[in-house]
């Protein structure tokens, strides 16, 4: 950070305003005549911000505190909201797997679950490519090629989930529905629980985890993809320099300075993307055929997660059961908060180490 | 060993140009060292990040042989597993191929980089696929909707889901995007850029505080946003679902979008035109008025127009607090209203065919509109963030030296 701190700011303001007449905007030059040292207590510099500047100063902070307060009352109203369902189930709203609330039963254990098979399954689809795309953008892509392909994935990250929802639904499923079959009979052998009942028929691998799963996982891709991007390409010149002077190849290079260097990049955008997965509702609204219990084969027909349970079931909850929803989204709000911040914290750490340029 | 394209006393790269990486080219390939004299050759004249001869020719071979072995192999072995596995298996043969093929010429180092390099421009190249495949693959599946002129002068209101194409459109849903879209606006640009304005120019004690909350803001998952709107409208206040709460609920999504990027655009203002500024002697609130702002001015339309991209086509919080109704809805406060993402997302869950080509329909009207927002967002905002342009430039200096003259003649008041 260059430039004046606001104290330095404040005592250039101060000048102009405390000297000659107040509240006077015009420059005032007060002329020395004669170059003879100045007693010591001579002027001193005070800030006296004209009514102007404190209103200006007053709204900007005005405006500050209302964001804050809107993120404060969206944690306030669903806590509140919440209450109910928590002072009924206690712990148990997070240990149980029904969701029965007029029977008084209800949890989002099986909800955390699917939520969190569905992020698992959309990370590792989307992490190679997010990190293979970030790596060709800022190491391998000619420079005219560059600034196009950082808009692109810009505007990839723009394109609506809607839009995601029905290209997944009506042509990614039908390109997945071979590769879960291929899956779930290869692999049933040492991976028994992913066999399923009716192995012969496409429509039991439809409306699965999996398939949600990678559809998410190309809805984050962008996400991660630009992250990434951007810590490599703050990976110190005078260091790739130095390796290719060596004599390193190009991936030797990128393995010995920018890959260390993009570490925590790489670790951030990871999350980011993660809490962009566990929070996407529409593809998965679209996507799975909902059912309540433990997703235990991600290939077979029907799973849930918090988002989608919530924009599901909305509609037709009140009461104990819409207390419920909010408590859900509680948990999830508060699992997405904290999954950013550490990623927030871990990429501003990697950008603070950027200063060893030569 | 290495091919060194950039001896001393070679032409060194022109000031101002890329980083010095194109003194050694890292492409240039690693051939084995020969064992009888070595033919001296001249280098041809290489671009950095081009593609040599060699490499080209390994490439090509590679692509053509795996892609007939792989033919070959899934005609006899797998014939069930549709196109993902026959590419899948092609490429793997590719991988194999290559790097038998560059072993011919490279050392170890040179066939791993060569490896390397083929796997991360994959990846780059699905990246760019999967975009492309999703527009062309909206727009190949919903052209016959926007094919007749009612698709967007008319409303569902008369018709079933059921209805032929030329009954019926999105004139409902474009209103309600439209009435939505800048009731949002209206409520979170002027909060987005005094929060921005508060964090770069006023920056006080609450700053950091603000700072981290406007990130962790960008996070809440939309559902989370309109689940807020739904608990605070809907159920304290106890009004019905319109399109008042759906823009409230895109605003909450809005909010961090302008705040995070005016920010960033304020804070690229130089430095020293707000000294200079001050050292006219004006009060803070006219330096950020006529000197920050203007300066800033396109990156602030910029950040705008990003946020609005972004929330045009939010379908989770409009579901949650909305309404649904097929009729036309001019008044955004009252009653529930239809808006193209909600058009999109019923329509796909309709089992008629013709009721998803609607719904493919719209959603190219959408992905349009965001196309739009995000090039005018580009154009507007001239280069990438970071960066200003010798236009930009010059224009702050035209507009410095306006400010000096006007100061000087403007009533002292």
């Amino acid at each position: 950070m260059s430039g004046p701190s606001q104290d330095e700011l404040a005592g250039l303001d101060g000048l102009g305003a405390s000297s000659g007449r107040t509240g006077s905007n015009a420059p005032t030059i007060v002329v020395e005549k004669a170059p003879e040292p100045r007693a010591p207590e001579g002027r001193t510099i005070a800030q006296r911000p004209t009514t102007q500047d404190r209103a200006f100063v007053l709204t900007a902070r005005g405006a500050a505190v209302s964001t804050l307060v809107i993120m404060l009352l969206i944690g306030v109203f669903l806590t509140l909201g919440a209450m109910p369902a928590f002072r009924q189930q206690g712990f148990g709203f997070l240990l149980e797997n029904e969701w029965l609330p007029e029977a008084g039963n209800f949890g989002i254990a099986s909800l955390l679950w699917g939520t969190f098979v569905v992020g698992l399954i959309a990370l590792v689809v989307g992490f190679p490519i997010a990190l293979g795309a970030a790596l060709f953008i800022s190491e391998f892509a000619p420079r005219s090629l560059k600034k196009a392909l950082i808009t692109l994935t810009d505007l990839m990250a723009a394109v609506p989930a809607v839009i995601y929802a029905i290209w997944a639904l009506f042509f990614l499923q039908e390109q997945l529905l071979g590769v879960a079959q291929w899956l779930s009979t290869t692999l049933d052998g040492p991976l028994g629980f992913l066999a399923v009942a009716v192995p012969d028929s496409p429509s039991s691998y439809t409306s699965s985890a999996f398939i949600a799963g990678v559809a998410v996982g190309v809805v984050i891709i962008p996400t991660m993809t630009s992250v990434m991007r951007e810590v490599f390409s703050q990976a110190p010149v005078g260091e790739r320099e130095g390796a290719i002077a060596l004599g390193a190849t190009r991936w030797g290079m990128i393995r010995a300075v920018v890959l260390p260097f993009g570490r925590a990049g790489i670790i951030g955008g990871t999350m980011l993307g993660l809490g962009r997965a566990l929070g996407e509702t529409i593809v998965v609204f679209a996507i799975i055929s909902p059912v309540f219990d433990f997703t235990t084969n991600p290939l077979e027909s029907g799973t849930n997660t918090i988002a989608a349970h919530i924009a599901i079931r909305y509609s037709e909850s009140s009461g104990i059961a819409l207390a419920g929803l909010l408590g859900a989204g509680l948990v999830l709000f508060f699992f997405t908060l904290t999954i950013n911040t550490l990623a927030g914290i871990v990429v501003s750490r990697s950008r603070s180490g950027a200063a060893t340029e030569i | 060993m290495t091919t060194v394209s950039g001896l001393p006393g070679q032409s060194s790269p022109p000031v101002g140009s890329a980083p010095v990486l194109t003194k050694v080219d890292p492409d240039a390939p690693r051939h084995r060292v020969a064992a009888g004299p070595p033919v001296q050759k001249a280098p041809p004249a290489k671009r950095f990040g081009g593609i040599d001869a060699e490499l080209g020719q390994h490439a090509v071979l590679s692509l053509i042989g795996s892609v007939s072995v792989a033919w070959l192999l899934y005609e006899n072995l797998l014939p069930t597993s549709g196109a993902i596995g026959f590419w899948l298996l092609a490429y793997a043969l590719f991988l194999g191929f290559f790097g038998v093929i560059s072993a011919t010429t490279l050392d170890r180092e040179g066939v791993v980089d060569r490896l390397i390099g083929a796997v991360v421009s994959t990846a780059g190249l699905v990246m760019v696929a999967a975009l492309g495949g999703i527009v062309l693959f909206t727009f190949l599946r919903g052209k016959g909707a926007l094919a007749n002129l009612n698709f967007f002068t008319e409303t569902m209101a008369l018709y079933g889901p059921d209805a032929p194409l030329d009954k019926g459109g999105i004139y409902a849903a474009m209103i309600g995007t439209f009435e939505q879209v800048a009731i949002s606006v209206v409520v979170s640009v002027p909060l987005g850029i005094a929060t921005a304005v508060y964090l770069s120019e006023v920056r006080g004690k609450l700053a950091r505080l603000v700072r981290i909350v406007v990130e962790a803001m960008t996070a809440v998952p939309t559902i989370v946003a309109g689940l807020f709107i739904y608990a605070l409208v809907l159920i304290q206040l106890g009004r019905d679902g319109s399109g008042f709460a759906a823009a409230l609920a895109l605003s909450v999504s809005m909010i961090p979008v302008v705040t995070t990027t005016a920010e960033v655009v304020l804070k690229l203002v130089p430095n020293g035109l707000r000294e200079a500024s001050l050292a006219l002697g004006t009060t803070q609130w006219q330096t950020v008025r006529k000197v920050v702002i203007p300066t800033a001015r396109p990156g602030l339309v910029t950040a705008v127009l990003l946020g609005v991209a972004r929330v045009i086509g939010e379908t989770s919080p409009v579901l949650l607090v909305a309404g649904f109704t097929n009729e036309l809805n001019y008044n955004a406060f009252s009653g529930p209203q239809l808006s193209l993402p909600l058009y999109v997302f019923n329509g796909l869950r309709q089992p008629f065919d013709v009721a998803i080509e609607r719904a493919f329909g719209a959603g190219i009207v959408l992905l349009s509109l965001v196309v739009i927002f995000f090039a005018l967002a580009r154009i507007i905002g001239g280069r990438a963030p970071g960066e200003m342009s010798r236009r930009q430039r010059k224009k702050i200096n035209a507009q410095m030296a306006a400010l000096a003259t006007s100061t000087s003649q403007e009533d002292p008041r």
